[in-house]
């Protein structure tokens, strides 16, 4: 054997991985810069394939970089920036301790800063990746704007993200864009589709946060920072595309209707213009004044008859949602102070409607409560003290339901005072053996346009439904079961008379009539494939066997659950019957 | 006297007072407030006098705060009794200009012209001119008839006092004035205060001051103030080093010149508009950069919620006490949701979620420092990976149903075997006896007590012969059960017989054969094989004349013998002890033997007297094995569930395990004719699986399951015990731990 010895660890994949201490050195940066520089490129690290070969054969629980991405940071300008931080770090420290404070003015005055517009595009070079990467910046951002502007981060922080979350309703309320809602415990679910992409966030309830003390701020700011920037952008190029003015500004006809009595009352000068935008109640202004929208026609391509189906689904589709965008056309609403104003707002004026609220609760109301045209008035609290005939007094659910139903929802269960109804999560998309919750099919029924049937019949046919379920479970054991049966009568008989046998009686010769045995040829097939399906489920190989195993456990485990739920249903309901019952006596 | 220096005083103060006006009107730059607190002072002084004249009230010796206040207070009234009455509207005017006085300028002016005659209005040093003793205690005038002495040197006597305590107490009772009278112990004389004075003392009391018109928030007057004065406020005239230029700035200037020069202080930087911070940064996409990205492995994005998230959720998705408690007990990580679900009955009273921030925070720790790894779902249909297979139906005949059953063992039937024409059955039990059925009717045709759990029953497969092999205990029993054709059983009677006349003498034997007689003999007993210990199972040789038994045994070579039936004959083949010998079996055809231990089934070739092949059967503990009739497979049941097919010509290896059993294979079989095997387990069921054996080499048995069989009841965790095929038709007889022999049509 000729050739020289080949070393180990020197060459595939112990070559391509690097950790993060190392990686860290390479790059001469302290923990927090590397860390920071690491959100900010959006480098992460990699689980190798096989871990005890890149780990030189340690077993120790490391993380590894891909190297090429480390190199890659090698030439990245931030870092040129981060160690000029540094230097002003220390060069003010000095000043201080010298008092001089020229010097430490000075020095603040050229704070080195950077900017991350060259990070945003190199990570996200077409504008569709920014969107498609946008949900996180979302959440962190309608996060960062309901923080107090005390402490754990800058005012200026704070202010960013309002104004850029204010910035991207309005443009969701302007393009209406808006699909789903959901009101959740931890905050409200939005998700909106944008150039396609569906973007979800979820914005927390408006209440002071309580700190946690085991967070660091410091790298929910660094992220900030950087979804702050990308939000930006997104927001300037979404704008442009509506053709709408950046910094948004308002509409001048409805700057003019918004101008009250009591704005200085309201917010100082410098602020009442954000304040306005943040009210979500006006429209905005447009760059091309007469932007008359236009539908283009969709022209109708000759399609091979295969397609035809896709496409009229397509177009059932798109009719539906031109009809969701319009859900609150034509109705005026009035918000009353205890409803989440925002969210409300947001959320009709998403879909067409028209709200106003109390003048005192936020800048930018635009009709009293007393304004006869009002069709619904949104209350959530017991009873009202002067009622209009002419409007319905509901309850916030029902715009979130309506959103989610895509249809108007009728307003009786709503009511002041009503128990509602449960508020469903629209991004449940029910497969067939999931668990469908009665009221879900109540909602899918009124959306192909049925009237609501009775009570009654709904429960009977549940039941109908779990009982189904429940017999493709049992189908196998009970033949089983049937066979065992028949065999033991079987014995049962032949033992009875070897009994009797051997007691020395006679057998009582008696001819009884037998029992014609009627074979149902559907089953009997069924009971034979079945059958056939065990035997060959007997010759799978070991490691199919698993496989398969496991999906059928898994198959198995959701019928189970989807069955526990129908149960639980089932007993709720049967308590809240007994229940009636007994008021009723 | 008193009247005469009262005229003088108020004469002079009339002249000062003009006077003072002739000031006024040629200083221009006085203005009226000045006047007023000027001639305020003026009046003090003039009250002051005045006032020691007539209350007396100066005699008191109480300190000169206290003359003070009273001089000020008094001073209204003292005007009044002064006749100038020229002076009341100037009073007035002044009164009224000090409440509202505003003008901070004109009261540093009114200081300076308040100097010139500081000392002239002093009361300080002013004696009391009545009594000359001066500021002494008056108790040292205790024992004298006088007091004191007045200016011109003569005593002044003492009051006569003739107020005894009765007068006190009348001029208590009936005196008005008592309560404000006051007893002057300087002069000896009782004062009634009048109005004036008593308001004095309860203002004085009060804490207030003793001149109602005083101002005590007068606007404070700031000598320093933010205006220019025209006047500088020192008269030190400036130094010279005002005016020449300093050195050491020069030297800081030409440092800092020098170090803008050099670069090291950087001009202040212009603020960026922050209207232009963004721009359309994608106006141009290029895709090079997206090159760089093949390996990017974008974050998974947060789970959407479901309905057990929603604030107001169906019924059944909140959670019951059993569930609440088992979720507080999980750890965080096993948890199936992160939360408990709530129900809350209108949107007013959800709650901030109080994990908000954590939430958030994870997802920032996971988005970079969660390790990425592309994993390929397996998105198997179920379905396809069941292996195509033969129908069962295109694999007909095998046995599919039950259909009889022979009853009548009291105990567990170890043993069943078929007679060689497929017309008689015989099954071994351990209630102590053999049974012999006819298989078409199930009947049970005889009956042979053998005085012991019967371990193995084994028919000759000569079908010349009737002969059936028992083991029990330590023998092995020839029987002839004499059923059938008489031919066949004179012809195995005369076999045994027969063979009678060579009798083995070869000094002491690990076996003894030996004839039985009498009532064993009309039993069907012919033949006693005694051997050294329990024998398991006996099985015999296809020509019939062989017989193996064997006898499980850790410590010996003696666990295998081979009986030759014609000449009596038995031996030891090994020599060596190769572990705990399981099971035997005779090679259909070839002179092969089949020896099964614990883990290996061994072959060994029986003429050349040595170990032909060793087959590892990967698994714990064989129980049974089964020769293929064409010789070339064996298959081998083992405790550990597994039936393992072996293939002689392809390796010692298991051509396939088979893991149908739930329990542990207790026998296996393969049927003479039919491409057939089954398995017989402790979990009640027999599996017959289709076993193709081709002719061609190179092709592989096709195995295939056809059939579960059940009927045998599990007793005492024991089920099917035994299996055995049909020589000539396929069905199959297997004996269970419920005492029952089945057949399986």
């Amino acid at each position: 054997m000729g050739g020289t010895q080949k070393k180990k660890f020197e060459r595939g994949s112990a070559t391509n991985y690097i950790t993060r201490n190392r990686a860290r050195k390479k790059l001469q940066l302290s923990l927090p810069d590397f860390r920071r520089l690491c959100i900010l490129k959006g480098i992460y690290p990699h689980e190798p394939k096989h871990k005890k070969k890149v780990n030189k054969g340690s077993t120790a629980p490391r993380t590894f970089y891909l190297l090429k991405d480390i190199r890659f940071l090698l030439h990245e300008p931030i870092v040129a920036k981060f160690r000029e931080y540094k230097i002003f770090v220390r060069k003010l420290r000095k000043a201080y301790g010298k008092t001089e404070w020229s010097a430490v003015e000075r020095l603040k005055e050229n704070k080195p800063t950077y900017k991350l517009d060259h990070i945003i595009k190199e990570r996200y070079p077409s504008f569709i990746d920014a969107l498609r990467d946008i949900d996180d910046a979302l959440c962190m951002c309608f996060l960062f704007s309901t923080f107090a502007r005390t402490g754990k981060c800058h005012v200026q922080t704070i202010q960013l993200c309002r104004r850029l979350t204010v910035e991207w309703m309005n443009y969701v309320i302007a393009s209406r864009s808006l699909r789903k809602v959901f009101v959740s415990i931890k905050g409200m679910y939005y998700q909106a589709e944008v150039m396609g992409q569906l973007i979800t966030w979820l914005v927390p309830y408006q209440f002071s946060h309580d700190h946690p003390t085991d967070v660091d701020y410091r790298v929910m700011a660094t992220f900030t920072e950087l979804y702050t920037t990308l939000l930006g952008f997104v927001n300037f190029r979404l704008y442009h595309s509506l053709n709408l003015v950046y910094p948004p500004k308002l509409d001048i006809k409805a700057e003019s209707e918004l101008k009250g009595e009591n704005e200085d009352e309201y917010a100082m000068d410098s602020e009442s213009y954000p304040e306005k935008l943040a009210a979500l109640s006006a429209s905005l202004a447009r760059v091309v004044s007469t932007a008359e929208e236009e539908d283009a026609q969709l022209d109708a391509f000759p399609t091979e008859e295969e397609d035809l189906e896709k496409v009229e689904a397509r177009e059932k589709e798109q009719m539906q949602l031109e009809t969701q965008k319009k859900i609150f056309e034509g109705l005026k609403f009035f918000l009353n102070r205890e409803v989440p104003r925002e969210s409300l707002a947001f959320v009709i004026r998403c879909f067409g409607g028209e709200v106003s609220w109390d003048r005192s609760v936020c800048i930018g109301s635009t009709y009293d409560a007393t304004d006869e045209t009002i069709t619904h008035q949104i209350v959530d609290r017991p009873n009202v003290d002067k009622s209009y005939i002419n409007r319905y007094y509901i309850q916030p659910q029902w715009v979130y339901d309506c959103v989610n139903a895509k249809v108007l929802l009728p307003v009786e269960d709503y009511f002041l005072g009503v128990t509602l109804p449960p508020h469903l999560s629209p991004f449940v998309e029910e497969k067939d053996g999931d668990y469908v919750p009665p009221e879900k099919l109540k909602i899918m029924a009124l959306q192909r346009g049925e009237k609501p049937a009775q009570e009654q019949d709904d429960d009977d046919d549940d039941d109908d439904d779990e009982e189904e379920e429940n017999d493709e479970d049992d189908d196998e054991e009970d033949e089983e079961q049937n066979e065992d049966d028949e065999d033991e009568a079987e014995e049962k008989n032949l033992k009875e008379m070897e009994k009797q046998k051997s007691q020395g009686k006679s057998l009582q010769v008696k001819v009884t009539p037998g029992k014609m045995k009627m074979e149902n040829p559907v089953r009997l097939e069924q009971e034979e494939k079945a059958e056939e399906k065990r035997l060959a489920i007997m010759m799978m190989k070991k490691k199919e066997k698993y496989l398969y195993d496991k999906i059928m456990f898994g198959k198995k485990r959701k019928i189970r659950e989807a069955n526990k739920l129908a149960a639980k249903r089932k007993a709720f309901d049967d308590t809240e019957k007994a229940k009636k019952k007994k008021t009723k006596n | 006297m008193e009247q005469r220096s009262e005229m003088k005083k108020v004469r002079e103060k009339t002249k000062r007072k003009t006077k003072e006006v002739e000031e006024e009107e040629q200083d221009e730059l006085f203005d009226i407030n000045n006047k007023a607190t000027e001639k305020d002072e003026d009046d003090d002084d003039l009250s002051d006098s005045e006032d020691s004249q007539f209350s007396g009230l100066e005699d008191s010796g109480s300190d000169s705060e206290d003359e003070e206040s009273d001089v000020e207070e008094k001073s209204s009234d003292d005007v009044e009794e002064a006749d100038g009455s020229n002076d009341d509207p100037d009073k007035q005017r002044q009164q009224t200009k000090v409440k509202n006085n505003k003008n901070k300028k004109g009261a540093t002016e009114g200081k300076q012209e308040k100097k010139g005659d500081e000392y002239e209005h002093d009361t300080s040093d002013e004696e009391d001119i009545r009594n000359t003793v001066g500021n002494i205690p008056m108790e040292w005038y205790k024992d004298f008839p006088h007091i004191g002495y007045d200016l011109d040197g003569k005593k002044i006597f003492k009051p006569i006092r003739n107020k005894d305590e009765l007068d006190e107490f009348l001029d208590k009772m009936e005196n008005p004035d008592y309560w404000r009278t006051v007893h002057d112990k300087q002069t000896g004389r009782d004062i009634v205060l009048s109005d004036e004075q008593v308001d004095l003392v309860n203002r004085l009391q009060r804490g207030q001051f003793g001149d109602i018109n005083f101002n005590e928030y007068q606007p404070t007057v700031e000598f320093f103030s933010s205006d220019v004065m025209i006047h500088p406020v020192t008269n030190r005239p400036a130094d010279k080093r005002s005016f020449i230029p300093s050195l050491i700035e020069k030297e800081k200037v030409s440092k800092l010149v020098h170090a803008i020069k050099m670069g090291w202080i950087k001009p202040r930087r212009v603020q960026d508009d922050s209207k232009e911070r963004y721009y359309d940064l994608w106006a141009n996409e290029d895709s090079s950069i997206l090159a760089k990205h093949r390996m990017h492995l974008p974050a998974p994005k947060l789970r959407l919620p479901g309905h057990e998230e929603s604030y107001n959720p169906p019924p059944e998705y909140l959670f019951t006490e059993e569930e609440k408690a088992l979720w507080e007990q999980q750890d965080p990580e096993d948890r199936k949701l992160p939360f408990i679900p709530k129900k809350f009955s209108s949107l007013r009273q959800v709650p901030a979620y109080s994990r908000f921030i954590h939430e958030k925070f994870e997802r920032c720790l996971d988005l970079y420092l969660c390790p990425r790894q592309r994993k390929m779902r397996v998105n198997v249909n179920p379905e396809d990976l069941i292996p195509k297979l033969p129908k069962p139906k295109d694999l007909q005949p095998f046995p599919t149903t039950q259909s009889l059953v022979y009853r009548g063992h009291s105990s567990l039937v170890r043993s069943v075997s078929v007679s060689p024409s497929g017309q008689w059955l015989a099954s071994g039990s351990d209630d102590g006896s053999v049974r012999f059925w006819e298989v078409c009717s199930s009947r049970c045709m005889k009956i042979v007590q053998v005085g012991g759990a019967v371990k193995s029953v084994a028919w000759n497969p000569n079908p010349a012969l009737c002969l059936l092999a028992v083991a029990v205990d330590s023998t092995v029993l020839i029987l002839s059960p004499s059923l059938g054709d008489k031919l066949v059983i004179s012809s195995s009677e005369r076999l045994l017989a027969g063979s009678q006349e060579e009798n083995p003498s070869e000094g002491p034997q690990p076996v003894v054969w030996s004839e039985t007689e009498g009532e064993e003999l009309k039993e069907g007993i012919h033949l006693k094989i005694q051997h050294p210990k329990a024998v398991h199972q006996v099985t015999w040789h296809a020509k019939g004349d062989y017989l193996a038994s064997v006898m499980p045994d850790h410590s010996s070579h003696l666990q295998v013998f081979i009986h030759q039936l014609s000449r009596r004959r038995s031996q030891n083949p090994f020599r060596k002890n190769k572990g705990l010998v399981q099971c035997v079996a005779f090679h259909p055809i070839r002179p092969f033997f089949f020896v099964a231990t614990q883990r290996y089934v061994r072959i060994y070739n029986l003429v050349k007297q040595e170990m032909a092949k060793k087959l590892q059967a990967n698994s714990k503990w064989i129980s049974n094995i089964a020769v293929h009739p064409g010789g070339d497979h064996v298959i081998c049941g083992s405790y550990d569930c597994k039936l393992s097919w072996f293939d002689l010509d392809l390796s010692t290896k298991p051509y396939k395990v088979l893991r149908h059993h739930k329990k542990a294979v207790r026998s296996v079989a393969f049927h003479k004719g039919y491409p057939l095997f089954a398995s017989a387990s402790d979990d009640g069921t027999v599996i017959v699986c289709h076993g193709t054996v081709y002719n061609d080499l190179l092709q592989n048995p096709l195995i295939v399951p056809v059939k579960v069989l059940r009927g045998h009841v599990i007793t005492h965790d024991l089920g099917v015990l035994d299996v055995t095929f049909h020589p000539t038709q396929p069905w199959i007889f297997s004996s269970g731990a419920d005492a029952t022999v089945r057949l399986f049509t």
